[in-house]
């Protein structure tokens, strides 16, 4: 169930990047876009069944059930590089404001 | 049906209704505070899904980082139209 | 009409998806998962488990096994710091003015709440290896410290040039934390410390100095976004 919540947020982000106008909304709903991704690739590491915390105690316990710590890896540079594309982003759409006075798209549009 | 499995079918819908609210909402506030609730809501399907190294990194920076850049953003532009009135 | 055409694409879309991993033989369902078949079950092998020598196995991946794709998360985050400063274009700066006082309660307690968060921070970054968290989480935890002494004072402006010297530096020592694995040991940033027991802080070769040098460099890259985003230029 936690999969299909995954692809609808990330369907709900592509649905909102039709829709919107307005430059902020563009980038919540590329933010909506990345958390339902993470969740998705989240969810295929893991093992029902009492399974554990990719984290070891000594080494005679490497025989128990873990559950998959690659995709954790992966989810975990890609909410850093997260950060970085909206901080970019938000300073673009700044700089958008500060010369032509509003955030809509389609008022930039007529203007030019 | 267990209770992790009962759990994440309660906050895989209230998901769903928060990020269709987050990308329909009037007011660009809103949508930013709608964004921090399915941030902080999504935290809690990483630690049941046992994942404790993502639950930590996307609590601190979703609902500190993210949510600051997007305030401090819509703050001094409306501190900009105020001033040219 | 705009919505309309918006909501028919992106139901194709998700019908699309959910049809192509429905019932393909390469997507397994949820939880039913076989580690055997995955690659994931060389890195509980023993023989390499105590090369490497971290308890926690996703900072032995991030940092052990894969350490040049976090390398390149270092370089992308360097890269949107760098925008950010070009883009907001050094003048002489000085703080916005906002119409927004913090009051006592904010101004007392964050004395106290500020040298919570640092030690916290420490922490969780000297820990990366015994326990949940390493260099990334600890790095935005002191960035979030800045922010908060940022949010509790209006004439507060944090040492910028000290940030920038801070995180050259520490981007540099990482490669040449790399440079030094190619000379010792055979490849780049290979582990050339001895490895020790699993569990000791003292453990685990090069991984806790590579995660101290990403906790800073994190944590100065989003602290110089932060005051970037609360200055403007200074009109005369």
């Amino acid at each position: 169930m936690i999969q299909y919540a995954g692809i609808a947020l990330f369907v709900f982000g592509i649905y909102g990047l039709f829709v919107n106008r307005n430059v902020i909304k563009i980038i919540v709903s590329i933010n909506v876009m990345e958390i339902g991704l993470n969740i998705f690739i989240i969810s295929i590491g893991y093992v029902t069944g009492s399974s554990l915390a990719p984290i070891v105690s000594s080494t005679e316990d490497l025989g128990l059930v873990y559950v998959d710590p690659l995709p954790q890896a992966l989810v975990l540079t890609a909410i850093v590089i997260g950060v970085g594309t909206t901080a970019i982003a938000l300073v673009v759409a700044k700089m958008i404001h500060s010369q032509y006075h509003t955030f809509d798209l389609d008022e930039i549009e007529e203007s030019v | 049906m267990t209770f992790v499995e009962i759990l994440l079918l309660v906050i895989s819908v209230i998901l769903l209704v928060i990020a269709f609210m987050a990308v329909t909402a009037e007011k660009l506030i809103h949508a930013v505070l709608y964004l921090s609730a399915l941030s902080m809501l999504s935290v809690v399907a990483f630690v049941l899904l046992k994942a404790p190294d993502v639950a930590i990194t996307e609590a601190v920076i979703g609902s500190g980082i993210i949510t600051a850049l997007f305030v401090f953003t819509l703050l001094s532009v409306e501190r900009k139209k105020g001033k040219t009135e | 009409m705009k919505k309309l055409v918006g909501f028919v694409v992106s139901l194709a879309l998700a019908l699309v998806i959910i049809l192509t991993l429905n019932e393909s033989a390469l997507f397994p369902a949820f939880g039913e998962v076989d580690l055997a078949e995955r690659i994931s079950s060389q890195y509980f092998n023993l023989a390499q488990f105590e090369a490497v020598g971290s308890a926690n196995i996703v900072t032995a991946i991030l940092a052990g096994y894969r350490g040049l794709d976090t390398l390149g998360e270092v370089t992308v985050l360097f890269i949107s710091s760098i925008g950010v400063a070009f883009i907001m274009a050094e003048q002489t700066r000085k703080r916005i003015e906002l119409d927004y006082k913090a009051n006592f309660m904010l101004r007392t307690g964050s004395r106290l709440i500020v040298s919570l968060i640092l030690v916290t921070s420490f922490y969780i970054i000297l820990h990366g290896h015994l326990s949940p968290g390493g260099g990334f989480p600890g790095g935005t935890m002191i960035a979030s410290a800045i922010l908060l002494l940022y949010l509790a004072d209006e004439e507060f402006r944090s040492n910028i040039r000290g940030f920038k010297i801070l995180e050259s530096l520490a981007g540099t020592f990482i490669v040449v934390t790399g440079l030094l694995g190619l000379i010792f040991a055979s490849a780049f940033l290979e582990n050339f410390l001895p490895s020790g027991t699993i569990g000791e802080l003292v453990s685990g070769g090069i991984i806790p100095i590579i995660y101290i040098l990403i906790g800073l460099k994190v944590g100065s890259e989003i602290s110089g976004i932060i005051d970037h985003f609360l200055s403007e230029e200074e009109t005369v």
